[in-house]
């Protein structure tokens, strides 16, 4: 039984080494000046020192800074859209309900390139400029289907008759809605703001598509025009470093933090 | 009044719908089908047919994807099964390890497996390619097939054991099939996304291979929007047809492990 | 060879601290329908999964036919399982469930096909071939699950309490069709539950299992009329549970008077304790047979009998099964039979623990130190003896010594009998007549005046 085991273990530890070799590479090779990847000239920080300084690459960091605000835009309309939505689409019978469930999944479905062909082609046809706020508008329709399906799960969970109680007792509907409704689903809406975020953040074939000509970047399409034009600009690699370490560390300490909260219950 | 019924609240939301999903996906349609030009016509589509080098793109694109699918199932499965096996695995880190890519930019793991080519002098190329699919979209073929075999109930396998199956006849005849629904999720989030790539392709291969997605965003690009309309109307029709065979599948599967 | 299809022999199990299977020792006889009972935890589904062959024994051996099993995997084991949850192939309908294990053996189609339809048959379910398992009742999979397993005409049946998920109308149901089977079948049944209930009406032998060491092995009628300690009477039907002292062979003293009894061999002028069945206490008019007076309490109507609790004119408290009511308030006369008085060894008189001098005004026992004086030198391993009533139980845990949870509780008449198990694992016997229920956490002292301490012989 223990070679099996040794031998399973095996597997796993070297698909593991595969996955990873790629980004640890780069993390060393973060740590020196060179230009070309693979040449090591001496420990050193300047590529570091660079990205934070903006000097050599100050559309990087616009890039980055478009990305997060971008970012969170989408993420905060999609989850206020997404939420209010979700209930009214919980509370619809028949044939309506099955049309916006369908027409709600139908960006989950596509894949990104449509989504931002067709985008674009109706930005064309409506005669809008493209830029900041069409790159929102298309975030925010990706990324709401997936707030609604993260909430649509509590709001089945939850019973249906706490909102009538709350008008009962004297309650607006914005009252009981905030007071009564939202604490029930607000484990839905925090999964779907993150994913929505990381959606967006993540994102490339729609931005491309709906970001105009205007030199509007997010990371993922600043690093495309950068690696179209030829090797790897040495201050990505420090970039890209911090990023693993980040979502590193983001995932487990999310994991530790659930299981913390398992182990009280 | 109408605002206590709460079906009203998702009013906004179908007017959006309406506007940034139907609508869209209907002007792709008029453009694809030659409304631009005043009538309706199939002469972009025929245009495709016309062109080797497009269609051929085409073909070959669906080829890499079921290969990188074959490959992700052939590694991914094992990797599955060990980690839901507590009897030879039992760290739950390493399933963090495996989801973690996925959280991390596309391009980023792109260029990453672009950089480890370079750094092992490999040339740039085909097997680069299905390397860097496979590296990419393994996870999302990994993580569905654990859950279903994490909460499938071991049950099973004792009666399959207690009928007199011998552990690799329990795996074939009764943890495989009943891993089912995980193994259609994997395949549908690998195939579907490797049918529409492109940059993944650019970068891995130094624009040595086209896939059919760069083919469309060329046209686009280069104003050429009622043929490259045709060719994403051609794409959608390859994903709705992977899409009916799945569902098709997920209902003759008493698969019921949800 | 003998007829022993089963012989198991000092098997033991533990998980992790937990002895799960202490010591366990029996022989099954072929074509017999022995049952494992006893309260969820006390080991009977471990042992069953041993000899199924999902778990290995830490110690022990089990034999099958003479020749010893542990090594062989389940697969090769010429047994099979009928599941508590069925677990029945979802993803193959009802004939391919059922004969999977046929083609596991190469058993050619033809024959296949008449040996699924033959046990469809048996278990009256002919026309549900192709029936997929999710269409089926609990009832249903029941059945199916149980062909599974017999068409492949094992020479043991394992059944894990198979009839827990049932309701109370087709349990009884599937118990006669159980039965049936088994006679239909000639192969020996071995059946895990803790429906006492059910365990006597299927079986031929019953095992009553507690806390992983077995209690008492005998036939339905043996186990129900002679229990042969607290537990068993306790856990098999109704019993008035008693503190008694055998005066001398055949006469027994309890709840205050004297009785003829059956039992003899016990010594004399011995602490016992007695069990009288409720149906087995009768009602007279009849001065001459009255043997104790009492004061009816309750009387509830439970469809088959009258049951009734009353108050003796000695100050215990008994529960009577009647076909005829007696009004609240009422004084009755009662008598009781010699051969329905059962009187059982005590297994301990009082506690007796092991303890370690700490100083002249304190012993180490179970790790704590009571407040004990006496005359040993530091550090002399004694023997602490202290009766039911000299231990107390509070409320509040810090006023207590030890802490410990009621783990059981046993109704004497007039007292109740504790066993709390300590937060050490230790087990510690009180007599109290405050209500405690299973499960309450208590603080553990001992009065200090009714403790004998003697030096213990290493």
């Amino acid at each position: 039984m223990n070679t099996r085991k040794i031998l399973a273990n095996s597997y796993i530890w070297i698909l593991l080494i595969l996955l990873y070799a790629p980004m640890v590479i780069i993390a060393i090779f973060s740590f020196t000046e060179a230009k070309v990847l693979g040449n090591w000239t001496g420990f050193s920080t300047r590529l570091y020192e660079n990205l934070l300084s903006g000097g050599v690459s100050s559309g990087l960091i616009q890039a980055i800074k478009n990305t997060l605000i971008i970012g969170i835009i989408s993420a905060v309309l999609a989850t206020i859209l997404g939420g209010i939505s979700a209930i009214g689409i919980h509370h619809m019978i028949g044939r309506k309900k099955r049309v916006i469930n369908f027409c709600n999944s139908i960006p989950m479905l596509n894949p990104d390139i449509i989504t931002g062909i067709s985008l674009f082609l109706l930005f064309v046809a409506l005669g809008v400029t493209q830029g900041y706020t069409t790159v929102v508008l298309a975030h925010v329709t990706f990324c709401t289907p997936y707030v609604i399906l993260s909430v649509m799960p509590k709001l089945k969970q939850m019973n249906d008759g706490i909102y009538e109680a709350a008008l009962d007792l004297g309650a607006t509907p914005a009252i009981a809605l905030r007071k009564v409704i939202l604490p029930q689903i607000r484990p839905g809406l925090i999964s779907g703001f993150i994913l929505s975020f990381t959606l967006s953040i993540d994102d490339f074939a729609v931005t491309l598509f709906t970001k105009g000509n205007e030199g509007l970047e997010t990371l993922s399409t600043f690093i495309y025009a950068d690696a179209r034009k030829g090797g790897l600009t040495p201050e990505l690699r420090p970039l890209m470093t911090i990023i693993f370490v980040v979502v590193l560390v983001l995932l487990i300490g999310i994991n530790l933090f659930t299981h913390k909260q398992k182990e009280k219950q | 009044m109408r605002l206590f019924r709460r079906s009203a609240w998702a009013l906004p939301y179908s007017i959006f719908l309406m506007i940034f999903v139907v609508a869209p996906m209907i002007i792709v349609a008029l453009y694809a089908f030659g409304f631009r030009e005043g009538h309706f016509t199939l002469q972009h589509f025929v245009k495709f047919c016309q062109t080797p080098e497009d269609y051929r793109t085409f073909v070959y694109s669906i080829e890499i994807a079921i290969i990188t699918t074959v490959f992700c199932l052939l590694i991914g499965y094992p990797a599955a099964w060990i980690m839901a096996n507590s009897k030879l695995h039992r760290s739950k880190v390493t399933v963090l390890l495996f989801i973690l890519p996925m959280w991390i930019n596309m391009l980023i793991r792109t260029l990453a497996t672009v950089a480890l080519f370079d750094f092992v002098h490999a040339p740039l190329g085909e097997s680069a390619l299905i390397f860097g699919m496979v590296y990419n979209f393994l996870p999302f073929m990994i993580y569905p097939i654990y859950n279903v075999l994490l909460k499938m109930d071991p049950s099973y396998s004792e009666a399959a054991q207690d009928l007199g199956a011998s552990p690799w006849k329990v795996f074939w005849k009764v943890t495989v099939p009943l891993s089912f629904p995980g193994i259609m999720s994997g395949i549908l989030m690998v195939f579907m996304p490797t049918i529409s790539t492109f940059a993944v392709a650019e970068l891995l291969t130094m624009n040595k291979i086209k896939l059919f997605g760069t083919t469309i965003q060329e046209n686009i690009n280069s104003g050429m929007w009622n043929y490259g309309a045709a060719l994403a109307m051609i794409m959608l029709l390859i994903i709705g047809i992977t899409m009916l065979f799945s569902k098709e599948n997920d209902e003759t599967e008493k698969g019921g492990l949800l | 060879m003998n007829d022993h299809i089963i012989e198991v022999k000092h098997l033991s199990k533990s998980f992790g601290d937990k002895k799960v299977l202490d010591d366990i020792s029996f022989y099954i006889k072929k074509g017999e329908f022995i049952t494992f009972l006893g309260p969820s935890g006390c080991g009977k589904t471990t042992l069953l999964r041993m000899i199924a062959g999902f778990l290995q024994p830490d110690e022990g051996t089990i034999l099958m036919d003479g020749q010893d099993i542990a090594p062989l995997p389940p697969h090769r084991r010429e047994l099979n399982t009928v599941f508590q949850r069925y677990a029945l192939f979802p993803h193959l309908d009802v004939y391919e469930n059922i004969a999977f294990g046929l083609k596991l053996k190469g058993i050619p189609e033809k024959e296949i096909d008449q040996r699924v339809r033959r046990v469809l048959k048996l278990v009256a379910m002919s026309d549900y071939e192709d029936r997929d398992i999710d269409t089926l009742s609990g009832g249903q999979q029941q059945r199916i699950a149980i062909a599974r397993a017999i068409v492949n005409q094992p020479k043991i049946l394992l059944l894990d309490e198979p009839l827990a998920a049932l309701d109370l109308k087709m349990r009884k149901d599937m118990q006669i069709e159980l039965k049936e089977m088994h006679r239909k079948l000639g192969i020996t049944f071995i059946y895990v539950t803790h429906d006492q209930e059910e365990a006597l009406t299927l079986s031929d032998t019953i095992v009553v299992m507690n806390e992983g060491k077995i209690q008492q092995i005998g036939t339905p009628v043996d186990i129900y009329n002679e229990p042969v300690n607290c537990f068993v009477a306790d856990f098999i039907g109704e019993s008035n549970i008693l503190k008694g002292r055998m005066l001398r062979d055949r006469r027994v003293a309890f709840i205050k008077h004297e009785f003829d009894c059956v039992d003899e061999g016990f010594g004399e002028d011995v602490p016992v304790d007695v069990v009288v069945r409720p149906e087995d206490i009768y009602f007279t008019k009849d001065p001459e047979k009255c043997q104790f007076k009492a004061k009816v309490n309750s009387c509830i109507f439970k469809g088959v009998h009258y049951e009734m609790w009353v108050d003796t004119d000695t100050g215990y408290e008994l529960m009577i099964q009647d076909y005829d009511p007696y009004p609240v308030g009422s004084e009755v006369w009662l008598y009781i039979d010699p051969d329905d008085i059962q009187v059982m060894k005590k297994e301990r008189t009082c506690n007796v623990f092991e303890g370690i001098v700490k100083s002249p005004e304190a012993i180490t026992i179970f790790g704590e130190d009571f407040p004990l004086a006496c005359e040993f030198e530091p550090g002399t391993h004694v023997r602490v003896e202290v009766p039911f009533r000299g231990i107390d139980l509070m409320d509040n845990l810090d006023d207590g010594i030890l802490e410990g949870e009621v783990h059981f509780i046993l109704y004497k008449g007039d007292h109740y009998h504790l066993t709390v198990k300590t937060t050490s694992g230790d087990f510690v016997w009180v007599d109290t007549n405050d209500i405690w229920d299973k499960g309450d956490l208590v603080g553990v002292t001992v009065k200090a005046e009714t403790v004998t301490v003697t030096k213990a012989d290493l």
